[in-house]
């Protein structure tokens, strides 16, 4: 019976894409179309030659690994394509000619800068969050995954998510969202795939067998529920046909923009902050084997950040159409916002009190502290560049550029790989990676990227900001925007560079992963008896 | 037994007896200077809103015992420029250019300002050196397509060129003798233009062509091709060209034509900017 459904519907989707993709208005639906038609299609054939056919048991005991072996592997091919993006970007920045004519427009900066965003984020960023999020609510709750193959359903649902996004926005379908680019269809299915996210999640939590929820769930729920909210309410628009990618926002105007940094902003916070603080409190203790600094600290700096976070968005707006009243709000949440943040970081780096002797020995460890500092640094930085007084220098300016960066590379990138480093000999079954030094090598290329990322962007940021307010004493401006173009050249062939180290320190990476694996194999996992639980 | 599975034996701390997968939490307390910085921020925060527009209300919002406003400081910083230059843009506003003196105020004013208004408004296409690029004159040059003295720069400048919002646009229309001569035609009239500025020519095959330019291209280029301001007809006994000298721009201008385009600024500068640009433009090493 649940067979023939299936097929129904499967044919159903593949006969309604085909229509789509015949009637589409546009080349991005059409081209989005024709893949749901080829996956409708194949699944059918798959379905077909199965039907009637008795399938094997499904072994349902034991926590469901597969799913995270599959998001780790998702995690290290969607970094290194994302880092690839990114340099090949910067260097379009540099020398315009890799602009390449002949492949207008969808070798543009325009469509490419999109296609970098969402896949270090969205792709890198998110099946890291999502496949450690698995790992830690099994293992914290002593629960296996809720939901079967709800949790495969997530997995690839996201994939292709991420696949519609980027040839979107290579095929010009964008609703012109920063960081929320993809048109309504892809938002609808997004929709989708994080409610089973969220379900499979708080499903495992309900069946836990703990009494308590550690905290790295706090985190992580909050950065599943939050992304939600924001998700929905920035994405309210109206499809202009449902036989076409193009919609039309709600919101206009300032409210637009204001919405916009509102969802913006938390992005930042929820996905790229509180999500990976949550990675954080479980990879740091594990892999120091040390409890963590102290639980009242986590509990006091989640709540402050979670209630923090929302309110900061308005200092994207400083100095814009945007009322001063708001933008102050924006500023004063921001500055408060600091001590919050820097809660993580001390829970992080005291954690490491009585094993601070493992940052000679074990590369993990290092990238780790690396990763809480880098995290400190821009948790610093980005209250201070909220000032009014700062942004007015700041703000368009390449400072923003390096300001996310140190974030993304140095706390997101590294802290993602260190899990990475932890998940998979233990999930392929071997005692360690297969090269400790390739680990070393990862990091010393990987923090002089940064630094020279960082440090390049502070330079044009800076020199930038003070060229464009540039007055002579009659009050002429004294360059053009050209001038300052020009200017930067050398520190953006420093940040392509910083880029290319960072880039072969994630195929270092991948490389080792590749050779960890191919000498392991899946293993199995028992989930711990009550018994055991009770012992523990 | 039950103490030390509450207690942290590296540290000696109590812990809070929860373990999940092996990780244990220590009972320490919020790090005192954590905990006062974070107290100072959210105080400083409660006075700042206080000072500063901050809160909503129903209509409108409290504007803070400082009185701030983005707006207003931009309007007064702008004010205070505009009274500290009055006098003398009001002079340069006024002032019949051709009589204007380097030594006047108004014209060092000029020159200032004319160059704020070009990097802003004129470097995009004529480049922030002002040494143009292909379809967009250099004006460094004494090379001039509609002339270059400070009447007709200004003239330039305020009406534009082949514009349709400006019924004073400087106006002319090259043919495109693609539809008038015949290929070898044309070749031959290439390799004659170039022989006109001495550059690298067939010169057999440019002897053939000096009747086809007396009686195509002499009417507006001139006799001695020596140009012809008022058609924005450019000089074609120099090398400079505005599309390229190499013989397949030249073949491509003669065939196709070339319309250049330039916006008329009249509506968007004021009578001070126009004249202060065109006094900048001048003085770059080309006025006439």
């Amino acid at each position: 019976m649940i067979d023939t459904v299936k097929l129904i519907a499967l044919g159903l989707i593949a006969l309604i894409a085909a229509l789509a993709a015949n009637w589409g208005h546009d080349i991005s639906y059409q081209v989005h179309a024709l893949i749901i038609m080829a996956i409708a299609a194949v699944m059918f054939i798959v379905q077909l030659r199965r039907f009637g056919s008795a399938q094997p048991a499904v072994d349902s005991t034991g926590y469901m690994d597969d799913v995270i072996r599959a998001g780790v592997i998702a995690t290290g091919f969607w970094g290194v394509v994302g880092f690839l993006a990114g340099v090949f970007i910067a260097f379009q920045l540099a020398f315009p000619a890799l602009n390449f004519d002949w492949g207008q427009p969808f070798t543009n900066f325009g469509r490419l800068r999109p296609l970098h965003t969402s896949a270090v984020i969205f792709a890198f960023g998110g099946n890291a969050l999502i496949m450690s999020s698995f790992y830690i609510v099994q293992r914290t709750c002593g629960a296996r995954l809720w939901g079967g193959n709800l949790a495969w359903f997530v997995f690839w649902g996201y994939q292709l998510f991420i696949v519609l996004a980027a040839t979107g926005y290579l095929l010009g379908g964008t609703q012109s969202k920063e960081y929320a680019e993809p048109e309504w269809y892809i938002d609808i299915w997004l929709t989708l795939v994080w409610v089973a996210f969220l379900a499979v999640y708080l499903g495992t939590i309900f069946k836990r067998q703990e009494k308590h929820i550690y905290v790295a769930n706090w985190f992580l729920l909050s950065f599943i529920i939050t992304v939600a909210m924001l998700h929905l309410v920035n994405n309210i628009s109206i499809p202009v046909s449902i036989w076409g990618s193009k919609s039309v926002q709600v919101f206009s105007g300032v409210q637009d923009a204001m919405v916009q940094w509102w969802y913006g902003h938390n992005a930042v916070g929820f996905f790229l902050t509180a999500g990976f603080l949550g990675m954080m409190y479980y990879f740091v203790p594990k892999q120091a084997g040390r409890p963590v600094f102290s639980y009242k600290l986590s509990i006091i700096h989640f709540w402050a950040l979670i209630f923090l976070y929302i309110w900061a968005g308005p200092h994207h707006l400083h100095y814009t159409a945007l009322p001063d009243w708001a933008s102050t709000l924006g500023m004063v949440f921001s500055v408060i916002l600091w001590m919050p943040s820097w809660g993580g970081m001390i829970n992080g780096l005291m954690t490491l009190q009585g094993a601070w002797d493992k940052l000679r020995t074990d590369p993990i460890i290092r990238m780790m502290v690396i990763s809480l500092a880098f995290y400190g640094m821009s948790t610093f930085e980005g209250p201070m560049m909220s000032i009014r007084a700062v942004n007015s220098l700041s703000h368009y300016t390449d400072w923003t550029i390096g300001h996310v960066h140190s974030g993304a590379l140095g706390w997101n990138g590294m802290i993602t790989f260190a899990a990475l480093y932890f998940l998979t000999p233990k999930l392929w079954g071997k005692k360690e990676m297969y090269s400790m030094s390739a680990i070393n090598w990862h990091f010393w290329l990987a923090t002089l990227g940064i630094v020279l990322y960082a440090s390049s962007m502070w330079v044009t940021g800076i020199m930038e900001g003070l060229m464009w307010r540039e007055v002579d004493a009659q009050g002429f401006l004294v360059n053009s925007f050209a001038d300052t173009v020009s200017a930067k050249f050398p520190m953006y062939v420093v940040r392509g560079l910083g880029g290319v180290l960072f880039l072969a320190g994630a195929i270092v990476m991948v490389w080792n992963m590749y050779m960890t694996i191919r000498g392991g194999a899946p293993v199995r996992v028992a989930t711990p008896s009550p018994s055991q639980q009770q012992a523990a | 037994m039950s103490d030390n599975l509450n207690k942290d034996e590296v540290t000696g701390v109590d812990t809070t007896g929860h373990v999940w997968d092996g990780i244990r939490e220590l009972n320490n307390p919020l790090p005192r200077w954590w905990l006062w910085c974070f107290y100072l921020t959210v105080a400083w925060g409660v006075v700042y809103t206080i000072a500063y527009p901050a809160w909503p209300l129903i209509n409108g919002a409290t504007s803070g015992f400082l009185g701030y406003s983005t707006r207003a400081n931009v309007a007064a910083d702008i004010e205070a420029v505009d009274a500290q230059n009055a006098e003398v843009a009001a002079q340069l506003a006024a002032a019949d250019l051709s009589t204007l003196s380097a030594d006047d105020p108004a014209y060092h004013y000029g020159v200032a300002g004319g160059a704020a208004v070009f990097r802003a408004n004129c470097s995009q296409c004529h480049g922030s050196g002002a040494a143009g690029a292909v379809g967009y004159p250099n004006l460094l040059d004494n090379d001039w397509l509609w002339g270059g003295s400070l009447e007709a720069i200004e003239a330039t400048v305020r009406h534009g060129v082949r514009n349709d919002t400006d019924d004073d646009a400087r106006y002319s229309e090259m043919p495109a003798f693609g539809e008038i001569l015949e290929r070898d035609e044309i070749t031959a009239l290439a390799e004659y233009v170039l022989a006109l500025s001495n550059q690298e020519h067939d010169a057999a095959l440019a002897a053939t062509a000096t009747e086809l330019f007396v009686d195509n291209c002499s009417s507006c280029h001139g006799e001695e091709a020596e140009g012809m301001y008022d058609l924005g007809a450019p000089r074609l006994s120099d090398a400079i060209t505005l599309y390229g000298n190499s013989r397949d721009a030249v073949i491509e201008t003669i065939t196709n034509a070339r319309f250049g385009v330039m916006p008329a600024w009249g509506p968007r500068l004021d009578e001070a900017e126009i004249k202060a640009v065109t006094l900048y433009v001048h003085q770059l090493g080309g006025g006439e």
